[in-house]
C-alpha cells in the first residue's frame, strides 16, 4: 500500500484543525490556563486536581470524543492524520483534560474488534477514558496487576489523567502466562487511586489499586494488542508534543523580537536567532514524520510501527528541545512561575519519556532498519 | 512511497510513461570514463562529452525542462519535471552536466530575461550545448554578496566590465555566466546589475580562466578575471539596479526553493551521489569489524545511524508536506530548510560513515582497500563545499529566522 500525496489530509482534517485551533484561542488562552492550573506552587505538596470539567463537555459536544471511533460504534471514524491534526491544535493549547487519553484509549480499542464496541460506544458518547497499562518501571507487562474470573488484583503506576476519566483500559497478567484487557470504571468497587506529585500542571496521574475490582474481559490477547496499538499512542503524543513545541517556539519568538537588550531586539543576536531557527528546524522534522505515521495509520500498515517509532523518537527529542530553548531565550523571566514557558516546559518533559523515551525508540527503529528484524 | 505513479494525475500518468518508455530504450550505458561525485568536478573533455551528449538526447526526448513554456524551448507541462526526474533516478542515469544553467541560469532568464534571451539562450542550454557558470562571489564578497566589486562602465550601448569572480564552478567548459556586477559605486544594492555574458567567445579577449585546486585534490572550479571585456547593453537582465533582487531569484533556486522543480538526472552506479545515505553507512557498519563483533552492533553507532534515518525520513517527507497548505504555517518555511538540512544532513552522515570506517576512513580514493572506494572521506570533505556554498549554513540560519521567524535582521 502506499500513501497518499496530500496525507489523506482532505477538507474536513483542515477545518477540525482550525475549528479546534479557534476553540482552544478563545476557551483557553494561556493566561487562563495559567489561572487555572498555576494558582498554587507548593513544590512538596500533591496537588489538587486542577482543570475545569465544563471544557470536556463543550469537546463532548463538539463531537471530539467520537472522531476516531468506527460508524458501528455510533462514531466518525476519521482518518488518523485528521485526529492527529486535533491532537496537536489540543497540545498547543497544553489542554489540561483528557482528550489525548481518551483518544489513545480509542485507538487501543479499536484493534480488539466487536468485544470493544459497547466501550467505544461510551466513549463517542463522552465518557472519558484511559489506558492502564504500565508498571513500576513504567513498561506495559510484568507486574503486580493481575487478572482471574473477572476480578482485578494489583496495581498499576503512571495512570495519565486518572483522575479525570471514569472508565480504565486495564492490562492485566491473567493465568497460563496470558495477558487480556479489561473495561472497568474509576467508582468500580475495589479501585484505589492514588495521585502522583508530579512536574506538570497540565496532568494528572495516578498509581490505581485495584482490589478484587469486577471487570469486563475484552477478546484478544491482551499483550500483542497494546504493541499493536502502541503506534497510534506514540503519533497522537507525538502530535501533542509537536503542538506544545510550536507554542514555544511563537511565544520565545514573540519575546526576542519585543525584549531589548543593548538597544536591539533579542532576535537581532546570532547568538539567539540561530537558536530559534534550530527550534523550528526540529519541529518541522518531527511534524513532517507525525504526518507520515499518522497517514500510515490510515493507509500503510507495513510501515506502521517504524514510521511512528521514528515521530516519537523525534518529537521527544524536539519537545526537550524547544523547552530548553524557551526557558533559556526568555532570560530571568522564563524562570519564574509566573512565566507561561514553564508551563509547557513541564508537559513537555513529561511526555517525552512517556510510553518510551527517545533512545529506546530509536534502539528499536535499529533492530528494523539495521538487524531487518519484522516491525 | 515505493510507488509514486499511484499519486500522478491524467497528464503525469501519460508523461511518467513516455519517460519510462523512452528511458528503457535509450538509456546511454556505462560511461567510457570514471565520472566525479558531481557536475561540479567535472575535469576531461571526455567526461564532459559524454555527459553533454546523454543531456542532449534527454532534452530532445523531452526529459529536460517539460515544465518551461514551449516558446523558449520547454515543454509546455504543467508539474512534470519532477516525473522525468523521478524516472531517471530510478532508471540510474547519469546526472546533467549543465548544473547551474539548469538549476539557476534557467529560471532567473526566464523570470527576468527580455523575450529575446529567452527564446535564444533557453533552447540551448536545455540541450547542454551551452554550458553555464555563476559569477557571484569574489575574494572580497562572500556571504556579503552585495558587496561586490566587478564593475561595469557604461560606453553607449555596451558596458566594460572590469573585475574578479571566484569558486566559479563549471568556468572552463562554460559559454555562458550569469554576472552580478556593480553599475553605480556610490549605492550597495540599488547600485547592482545583472548580465548574461558569452565568456567562452571571449576568452584571453578580456576573459581569463584559471582553476582553483579543493582542499579534495580535485579541481572543478575556477577563478575568472575580466579585463576591459565589452559586453551589449541587451545581455542585461531586468532593469538597471535591479541585480540585488534578480540574485535573490537566482540564489532562491540555489537553494531548492523556487517555483519550479529543476531538472535532474542520476543514480548511475558508477557515480557516488548515492552511497551517502544513511542505509549506505548501516552497511558499511555491517561489514566493518569493530571489537568482537561488527560495528553495526555497536550501541553508540547504532544511535547515530538511526538519527541519520530520522532525518533523511523526515527531509523526504517535508518535500510532501509542503504541497499541503493546511499543514504548513508559512509558505515558505519548509522550502528554505531545504538547503540547510539537506547539506548538513549529508555532512553528518559522512563524518557519522567515518567514525563508522574507523581506521579505515583515512584510506582514499587511490588505495585498494579504501572502503566504498574512498568515497566516505571524499563526500566528507565535499560537504563543506555544500555547508559553504549558496549561502553558508549561518547565513542560511539568518535567512529563515529573519524571512519565516520574522526576527530582527543582523546586519
Amino acid at each position: 500500500m502506499t500513501q497518499p500525496r496530500n496525507y489523506g489530509f482532505e477538507e474536513e482534517a483542515g477545518m477540525l484543525k482550525d475549528a479546534a485551533r479557534r476553540f482552544f484561542g478563545e476557551r483557553l488562552p494561556v493566561d487562563r490556563l495559567h489561572g487555572l492550573v498555576a494558582t498554587d506552587y507548593d513544590p512538596e505538596g500533591v496537588a489538587p486536581l486542577r482543570w475545569d470539567p465544563a471544557i470536556w463537555d463543550e469537546m463532548v459536544d463538539l463531537g471530539w470524543t467520537s472522531l476516531a471511533v468506527p460508524e458501528d460504534a455510533g462514531g466518525l471514524a476519521m482518518p488518523w492524520v485528521a485526529v492527529a491534526g486535533l491532537v496537536e491544535e489540543a497540545g498547543r493549547a497544553a489542554l489540561p483534560a483528557p482528550l489525548l487519553t481518551t483518544l489513545q484509549t480509542t485507538a487501543l480499542l479499536r484493534h480488539l474488534g466487536p468485544s470493544a464496541t459497547s466501550a467505544l460506544e461510551e466513549i463517542a458518547g463522552g465518557v472519558a477514558a484511559t489506558v492502564v497499562c504500565l508498571n513500576a518501571g513504567g513498561c506495559p507487562g510484568p507486574g503486580s496487576l493481575r487478572a482471574s474470573d473477572g476480578r482485578l488484583d494489583g496495581e498499576a503506576w503512571f495512570v495519565q489523567d486518572a483522575g479525570k476519566c471514569s472508565r480504565f483500559l486495564v492490562l492485566a497478567a491473567e493465568e497460563d502466562g496470558a495477558w487480556g484487557l479489561y473495561w472497568t470504571s474509576a467508582d468500580a468497587a475495589g479501585v484505589t487511586i492514588h495521585s502522583d506529585a508530579i512536574v506538570d500542571l497540565t496532568r494528572d496521574q495516578a498509581r490505581v489499586q485495584f482490589s478484587a475490582t469486577p471487570a469486563e474481559r475484552l477478546a484478544g490477547d491482551g499483550l500483542q494488542l497494546w504493541r499493536a496499538a502502541e503506534p497510534e499512542l506514540w503519533t497522537l503524543l507525538s502530535a501533542d508534543m509537536v503542538g506544545a513545541a510550536e507554542w514555544q517556539l511563537q511565544t520565545t519568538v514573540e519575546y526576542a523580537q519585543q525584549r531589548k537588550q543593548f538597544d536591539r531586539p533579542l532576535g537581532f543576536f546570532q547568538a539567539v536567532k540561530h537558536q530559534l531557527v534550530d527550534v523550528m528546524v526540529a519541529i518541522d522534522e518531527s511534524k513532517s514524520l507525525v504526518y507520515s505515521a499518522a497517514c500510515a495509520l490510515d493507509h500503510e500498515p507495513e510501515r506502521r510501527r517504524e514510521l511512528a517509532l521514528m515521530a516519537k523518537a523525534s518529537a521527544s527529542e524536539t519537545a526537550g528541545f524547544a523547552s530548553g530553548r524557551s526557558v533559556q531565550c526568555h532570560g530571568g523571566i522564563g524562570f519564574t512561575w509566573e512565566c507561561y514557558v514553564q508551563l509547557y516546559f513541564k508537559r513537555q518533559e513529561h511526555s517525552r519519556r512517556l510510553f518510551g523515551d527517545a533512545a529506546t525508540h530509536r534502539a528499536e527503529i535499529a533492530r528494523i532498519l539495521i538487524d531487518r528484524d519484522a516491525a | 512511497m515505493t510507488h509514486p505513479e499511484r499519486r500522478d494525475s491524467a497528464e503525469q500518468a501519460e508523461y511518467r510513461a513516455h519517460c519510462r518508455d523512452w528511458l528503457a530504450a535509450h538509456h546511454p550505458g556505462e560511461p567510457p570514463v570514471r565520472l566525479p561525485t558531481s557536475a561540479l568536478e567535472i575535469m576531461t573533455d571526455q567526461q564532459m562529452d559524454y555527459l553533454r551528449a546523454w543531456q542532449g538526447a534527454a532534452y530532445a526526448a523531452g526529459l529536460v525542462g517539460c515544465d518551461y513554456p514551449e516558446a523558449f524551448g520547454g515543454g509546455g507541462r504543467s508539474d512534470c519535471q519532477r516525473i522525468a526526474n523521478e524516472e531517471m533516478l530510478a532508471a540510474r542515469t547519469p546526472y546533467f552536466p549543465n548544473i547551474i544553467g539548469l538549476g539557476m541560469a534557467a529560471p532567473t532568464v526566464l523570470h527576468h530575461g527580455s523575450e529575446e534571451l529567452k527564446a535564444r539562450l533557453l533552447p540551448r542550454l536545455f540541450s547542454g550545448e551551452d554550458i553555464w557558470c555563476q559569477g557571484f562571489s569574489e575574494p572580497g564578497a562572500g556571504s556579503d554578496l552585495a558587496s561586490v566589486q566587478t564593475f561595469a562602465e557604461r560606453r553607449g550601448d555596451k558596458w566594460v566590465i572590469n573585475g574578479h569572480k571566484v569558486w566559479t564552478s563549471l568556468a572552463h567548459f562554460a559559454e555562458w555566466m550569469i554576472l552580478l556586477l556593480r553599475t553605480d559605486k556610490g549605492h550597495k544594492y540599488e547600485g547592482l546589475s545583472y548580465f548574461v555574458v558569452p565568456i567562452a567567445a571571449a576568452l584571453g579577449r578580456g576573459v581569463t580562466v584559471r582553476p582553483l585546486i579543493k582542499m579534495t585534490g580535485e579541481t572543478g572550479f575556477n577563478e575568472v578575471l575580466f579585463e576591459d571585456l565589452e559586453v551589449d547593453d541587451s545581455y542585461r537582465l531586468d532593469e538597471l539596479g535591479k541585480g540585488w533582487q534578480v540574485a535573490m531569484t537566482t540564489l532562491l533556486f540555489e537553494r531548492g526553493a523556487g517555483d519550479l522543480v529543476t531538472p535532474r538526472s542520476g543514480g548511475l552506479k558508477s557515480s557516488s551521489a548515492h552511497t551517502t545515505s544513511a542505509r549506505a553507512v548501516m552497511d558499511l557498519a555491517q561489514r566493518t569489524a569493530r571489537g568482537k563483533g561488527l560495528a553495526s552492533e555497536d550501541p553508540l553507532l547504532r544511535d547515530r545511524m538511526v538519527r541519520q534515518a530520522i532525518r533523511e525520513e523526515a527531509l523526504k517527507e517535508h518535500q510532501r508536506r509542503a504541497r499541503v497548505p493546511a499543514l504548513i504555517d508559512h509558505p515558505m518555511r519548509l522550502p528554505l530548510q531545504n538547503k540547510l538540512l539537506a547539506s548538513e544532513l549529508a555532512q553528518d552522515t559522512a563524518a557519522l560513515a567515518l567514525d563508522v570506517a574507523g581506521p579505515a576512513a583515512g584510506l582514499y580514493l587511490g588505495d585498494e582497500h579504501a572502503p566504498a572506494g574512498g568515497q566516505w572521506p571524499l563526500a566528507y570533505m565535499n560537504s563543506y563545499g555544500i555547508t559553504i556554498a549558496a549561502g553558508t549554513s549561518e547565513v542560511q540560519r539568518n535567512i529563515l529566522g529573519e524571512r519565516v521567524l520574522g526576527l530582527a535582521k543582523s546586519k
